[in-house]
């Protein structure tokens, strides 16, 4: 395996629960919900997917796992922001420590333990193909999940007439409201999407990436996941495009480190909140007054007249 | 059955007081069946969690050792969440403190400085916070980039820039390879109020910044001009105040609490430089601010007691073997419940039964 | 395919909609109290009545957004729930919102299809659109993104949204607030031909000469309870504003003689590009408005008066000092508050959120732009007594109702809040007043004590600059009257001389004095 085929394969997996958490989120967005707490989820996605997985043997049942607890950790935020008008950068926050908290209390049993990562697809003649052959036909499941999902978002979002709804209602509330949609019944199926993203964005660490689980694991990825989708201007193309160059920051940190270059490994291990803190800075300067392409209600609360 | 949420015509004062209590009484039941099911006793876990702590006067002054850094972070905080700020990056602020305060105590380490040492250690650290802080207030007012995750990006940047430095440049050769600095000299050390226990003067400090705090917010047009542009922002553009030049205002002020705090506590109960000087204060002040109503006097309240979480949590791990992260989980749902009360001071709730046949379309009667 | 409703002559026995005991309580407040009315085919009934009378609920109601707390409703005889907007479009109910229900990003076909049950292909729909949108004569480019188009545009969207599920009844709520008077006789030839077609129209309105030349019968809302319900064609202007005031309404007076002075606001070429991507550019706007002089701006919403107005009230700062000169001082690149000390004051359009914050307590509000130029803050403290004696001041010279001394600034009602705002920036005997809208969702009592203010103000020697979309309030008070279009301000042109016309022709875009005067009678605005 050349050095090429293995940098573009460990790019693809560190991309891939970056894309799976952004691709929840840009639906949750697009419906004009800002859910800060994706982080929180896909650490819980992480613990309780691995714990399902260690109990169970299976790298599916473990990301059902994963995603069953994002989802239930996403209600909690949907019932405090749709049901009780709760700011949401607020609830987001709250999320994502309870997360934290709740998910080394349910991981604490399992650190140490080791699973089988989830195995990859092989098709004989294809995955043999040099170079393309592993990248296109022998990655694990959640690669093509997630690449799938992100075509799946395009279809709804663009070509079906639920999706027209759901950017409607994310474009103005009080509109949708008026015209009979169920705003909060809408939103709250977008915020449930989205947690089941998120877990299983998370679960994909323990379950494929590395196959053990330790606290704290997915080390700010969700909140890079956040700031992917203002990187995509609420694009699914775009995320797919933005989701890959920040796995290469990540893997290029790695293989530097691994050729032993003179830079301190902090700096190294630095680069994607660095590089994060970049984009958003140039992303959002290059949009100036061009209009931010942001749902227009985003992070508005709304509390429907009766 | 449907929850549903009427708008007020003014808001609540009773609420706003009571809110917190409220929330408070929903988070203990919710503990006590969180105990239940771990397999504790929950009136016993209770007990050890909120009320042993208060009992003998060591725990108590833990108590107000752990609320001095928790009680200045969140003042900061607060003035900015008013501001409608969102700065989540307070533990990298406080970091930034340390690591700047510390440079000097490092420096000055071994040769015999006179007392400069400390107040010029407490404005360095407050400079470090400060101007960490800015980096994500000018990317927002310059570039309008998000501030939520600026901030909380370099929070991961200050953390393995102290780590750089205490396993590199800083380390204590007589350290045994340990990441940490030497240990403080006396002139770089903040000195305790009391002898033999680690109360310090820091938490005189926090006081102050409490005092100072409630009258700006209340009585300064300048806070006035915070709260303003927090509730609506275009009104206070239209009242002459400035958003962007409150974004920066404000961001300095908290990063400059947080890195206070930071250089405080490194210099007063730590001693030393080393990774893990914080065991997410910056994080918890969030909940501290709101818990407080991000008013001064009510932050100093929840202060303490988030406070006594984490000495209660610490008992409670050594007694009956109930895991620290316990406390984390006990955090977050406390700031779900208070921010879910807090929605009662706009709001009053009603349940609405839907008619006996809410099917879609119509319903046809006789006429 | 529009099917038309069969045509019928006079209106038919039965009512095709009955709204019997109809009761909407916020809490104890009745919104609607036991309102009964009957809404025939073949007819256009006006709902008449002044802001906060009822009129939006009692239509919200009618088109299931709202439930009622009692009374029903019958369709053709039959008692119906309306448990939705789907279930009232599904009887044939359809509606034009005052503030459109439109969605700024989405293009116009998207909008419309949001509008219908979706049971036909987009393809279809688009088809289908096209075609009722010629047979009306509402033009529309099915691809535009709405934030591209002009208020009427959008108002063409939601008209030929509603066209297209075919209703039996169309509830229009103040469709001509935001026309041009030549685009509103366009909307009523519409109106006319949907009588015709045989179906119903409930036209909400406060333009009484519209109701009187338009409607067949009236009902006037006050307070929650129906007064009336009258043939318009039978009642005069006066007698209609009676029923719905409760009270003969005063008469503003311009004090003696009025006399103006030097120019106190002077614009000079003025250009400012937009700050939101859906904003309209200002183009070299030049005027001059003397002390003791009231100068209205008219013109649809959306060409530019809001850009204007940041423009003048330093918001936005023009890039060049000498665009503004108040009272001698070029003022271009001064702040907000540092025009406020030359003398100036504002009052924006919006009430709550842009005039006052709305969870602030009055003295708090009083504040916010008396900090400026006052003695309510010494040294940085702020002087609470100072601010609450502005707020009794305010309160007692501008007859200002609250349930106690300061309370916050959303619980009051619209015209109490306005007669607040306009009176806190008079109390400060300014040089120069921009006041937008003055009179905007205001009940008449309160328009009439603001614009009595405004007169009163000039008259001290004040030069007032008043930007309304309300042809009849500038005819009212103005001395001059220039007219905003996309960004460009016409000449102005003394009252007296305008008529509605001409400045309906200015308001379109056309430029003044091309008319041929083949419309019919040209009456002076107001008259």
């Amino acid at each position: 395996m050349g050095l090429l085929e293995a940098i573009i394969l460990s790019v693809i997996a560190a991309s891939t629960p970056l894309l799976l958490a952004a691709a929840g989120e840009l639906v949750v967005e697009r419906s004009g919900v800002l859910n800060l707490g994706v982080e929180g989820m896909m650490i819980m996605g992480a613990a309780c997917g691995f714990a399902g997985a260690y109990l169970t043997g299976s790298t599916f049942l473990g990301a059902l796992c994963g995603i069953a607890a994002g989802a239930a950790l996403s209600c909690i935020f949907a019932f405090l922001t749709l049901g009780m008008a709760v700011n949401q950068v607020a609830a987001g926050l709250a999320l994502t420590i309870l997360g934290v908290g709740l998910s080394g209390l349910i991981g604490a049993g399992f650190v140490g333990e080791k699973i089988v990562p989830a195995p990859a697809l092989y098709i004989p003649g294809l995955t043999a193909i040099p170079i393309v052959g592993r990248i296109l036909f022998g990655q694990d499941g959640f690669v093509y999940f997630s690449v799938a999902l992100v075509a799946g978002i395009w279809w709804f979002l663009y070509r079906t007439r639920a999706g027209l709804i759901l950017r409607a209602v994310g474009d103005s509330h009080t509109s949708a409201h008026a015209l009979g949609y169920p705003v909060l019944k809408i939103r709250m199926l977008a915020v449930l999407f989205g947690g089941a993203c998120a877990g299983l964005g998370g679960a994909f660490l323990p379950l494929a990436y590395t196959p053990f689980f330790i606290p704290g694991m997915t080390a700010g990825r969700g909140w890079i996941a956040l700031a992917l989708v203002v990187f995509s201007s609420w694009r699914p193309g775009r995320l797919v495009a933005g989701a890959y160059l920040f796995g290469a920051v990540t893997i290029l940190q790695l293989h530097a480190q691994a050729l032993g270059l003179p830079i301190p490994s902090q700096l190294m291990t630095s680069l994607p909140y660095l590089a994060t803190v970049i984009v958003l800075g140039l992303i959002s300067r290059a949009r100036g007054t061009a209009g931010s392409a942001a749902p227009a209600s985003l992070g508005m609360v709304f509390v429907p007249d009766r | 059955m449907q929850l549903v949420l009427e708008k007020r015509a003014e808001r609540s004062t009773f609420i706003a007081v009571a809110s917190p209590l409220i929330a408070i009484a929903f988070t203990l039941i919710t503990m006590a069946v969180l105990f239940a099911i771990l397999g504790k006793n929950p009136i016993a876990a209770l007990n050890v969690y909120f009320v042993e702590p208060l009992t003998d006067s060591y725990s108590l002054m833990e108590i107000a050792v752990k609320a001095t850094p928790l009680v200045m972070i969140a003042i900061g905080l607060s003035l900015c969440y008013l501001a409608n700020v969102w700065n989540i990056g307070a533990e990298g602020q406080f970091i930034m403190g340390a690591v700047c305060g510390s440079w000097l105590a490092v420096v000055t380490n071994g040769t015999g400085a006179g007392h400069w040492v400390l107040p010029a250690m407490l404005v360095m650290g407050a400079l470090g916070g400060a101007l960490w802080a800015l980096i994500p207030a000018i990317c927002k007012v310059r570039f309008g980039a998000n501030e939520i995750l600026t901030s909380l990006m370099l929070v991961y940047v200050a953390d393995l820039i102290m780590d750089y430095l205490v396993r590199g440049p800083w380390r204590d050769p007589k350290g045994l390879n340990f990441p940490t600095t030497a240990a403080f000299d006396p002139v770089a050390t903040v000195p305790t109020l009391l002898d033999g226990s680690r109360l310090h003067a820091g938490s005189v400090a926090a006081l102050i910044v409490v005092m100072l705090a409630t009258v700006m917010l209340g009585r300064t047009i300048k806070g006035f001009e915070s709260r303003v542009v927090g509730a609506a922002p275009r009104a206070a553009r239209f009242g002459g105040f400035n958003s962007k030049q409150l974004v920066i205002f404000t961001f300095m002020v908290s990063g400059a609490l947080a890195g206070l705090a930071g250089i405080i506590e490194v210099a007063g109960p730590v001693g030393v430089l080393q990774p893990g000087i914080s065991p997410g204060y910056g994080f918890t002040a969030i909940i501290v601010a709101f818990l407080g109503r991000l008013n001064p006097v009510g932050i100093l309240i929840a202060g303490l007691f988030l406070a006594l979480t984490f000495i209660g949590g610490e008992g409670a791990q050594i007694s009956m073997k109930i895991p620290l992260d316990l406390t984390k989980v006990f955090q977050g749902i406390l700031l779900f419940y208070v921010l879910a009360c807090d929605s009662l001071i706009l709001y009053r709730i009603r349940l609405i039964f839907p008619l006996k046949k809410a099917a879609q379309g119509n319903v046809h009667g006789t006429a | 395919m529009l099917n038309p409703v069969p045509a019928q002559g006079p209106p038919a026995a039965a009512p095709l909609l009955q709204a019997i005991g109809m009761t909407k309580l916020y809490g104890t407040f009745a919104a609607n109290d036991s309102i009964d009315i009957d809404l025939y085919a073949g007819e256009i009934h006006a709902l008449l009545g002044e802001n906060g009378a009822g009129k939006s609920t009692l239509v919200k109601v009618m088109y299931g957004l709202i439930q009622p707390t009692a009374g029903e409703m019958r369709w053709m005889g039959e008692k119906v729930v309306l448990v939705g907007p789907s279930a009232a479009r599904a009887q044939g109910v359809g509606m034009v919102f005052q503030h459109f229900s439109l969605f700024e990003n989405l293009t116009v076909a998207e909008n419309v299809a949001l509008g219908l049950d979706g049971k036909e292909s987009f393809a279809d729909m688009s088809a289908r659109l096209a075609k009722v949108s010629n047979d009306y004569g509402l033009p529309l480019d099915p691809k535009r993104e709405v934030w591209r188009l002009s208020v009427g545009e959008r108002q063409r969207i939601e008209i030929v949204r509603a066209l297209m599920q075919n209703p039996k009844l169309l509830i229009l709520d103040e469709p001509t607030a935001v026309l041009t008077p030549q685009e509103a006789d366009q909307l009523f030839i519409v109106l006319e031909r949907l009588r015709s077609e045989g179906r119903a129209l409930l036209y909400i309105s406060h333009k009484l000469e519209e109701v009187k030349r338009l409607c067949d019968t009236a009902t006037i809302l006050r307070g929650g309870k129906k007064v009336a319900t009258c043939n318009p064609h039978q009642e005069t202007a006066a007698s209609l504003a009676r029923m719905m005031v409760g009270a003969d309404i005063g008469i503003v007076k311009a004090g003696a003689a009025r006399a103006t002075t030097v120019p106190r606001l002077v614009i000079k070429d003025l250009s400012l590009e937009p700050d939101d991507p859906h904003g309209t550019y200002l183009k070299s706007i030049s005027l001059e408005v003397k002390g003791g002089e009231i100068l209205g701006i008219a013109g649809v919403a959306g060409n530019g008066q809001d850009e204007f107005f940041a423009a003048l009230s330093g918001e936005r700062l023009s890039g060049a000092e000498g665009n503004i000169v108040i009272d001698g001082e070029a003022a271009g690149l001064m702040s907000v508050t540092e025009r406020r000390r030359l003398g100036a004051a504002f009052v924006p359009e919006e009430r709550l959120g842009h005039g006052t914050a709305p969870r602030m307590k009055l003295s708090e509000n009083a504040l916010l732009t008396g900090h400026a130029a006052s003695h309510m803050v010494n040294h940085g403290f702020i002087d609470k007594p100072a601010t609450l004696e502005t707020v009794d001041k305010t309160t007692k010279t501008f007859d200002v109702r609250k349930a106690k001394r300061d309370p916050e600034a959303a619980s009051l009602s619209g015209g109490n809040l306005q007669k607040f705002i306009v009176g806190r920036e008079i109390l400060r005997e300014p040089g120069v007043l921009v006041v937008s809208q003055p009179t905007w969702g205001v009940d008449a009592g309160a328009a009439a004590v603001i614009r009595q203010a405004l007169l009163d103000l000039s008259g001290r020697g004040t030069a007032v600059l008043v930007i309304s979309q309300d042809l009849d309030e500038l005819a009212e008070i103005s001395d001059r009257i220039a007219v905003m279009f996309h960004g460009h301000l016409s000449e102005p042109i003394p009252a007296a001389s305008a008529n509605r016309e001409k400045l309906g022709l200015l308001m379109g875009g056309s430029p003044a004095g091309e008319s041929t005067g083949q419309k019919e009678a040209v009456h002076a605005v107001g008259a």
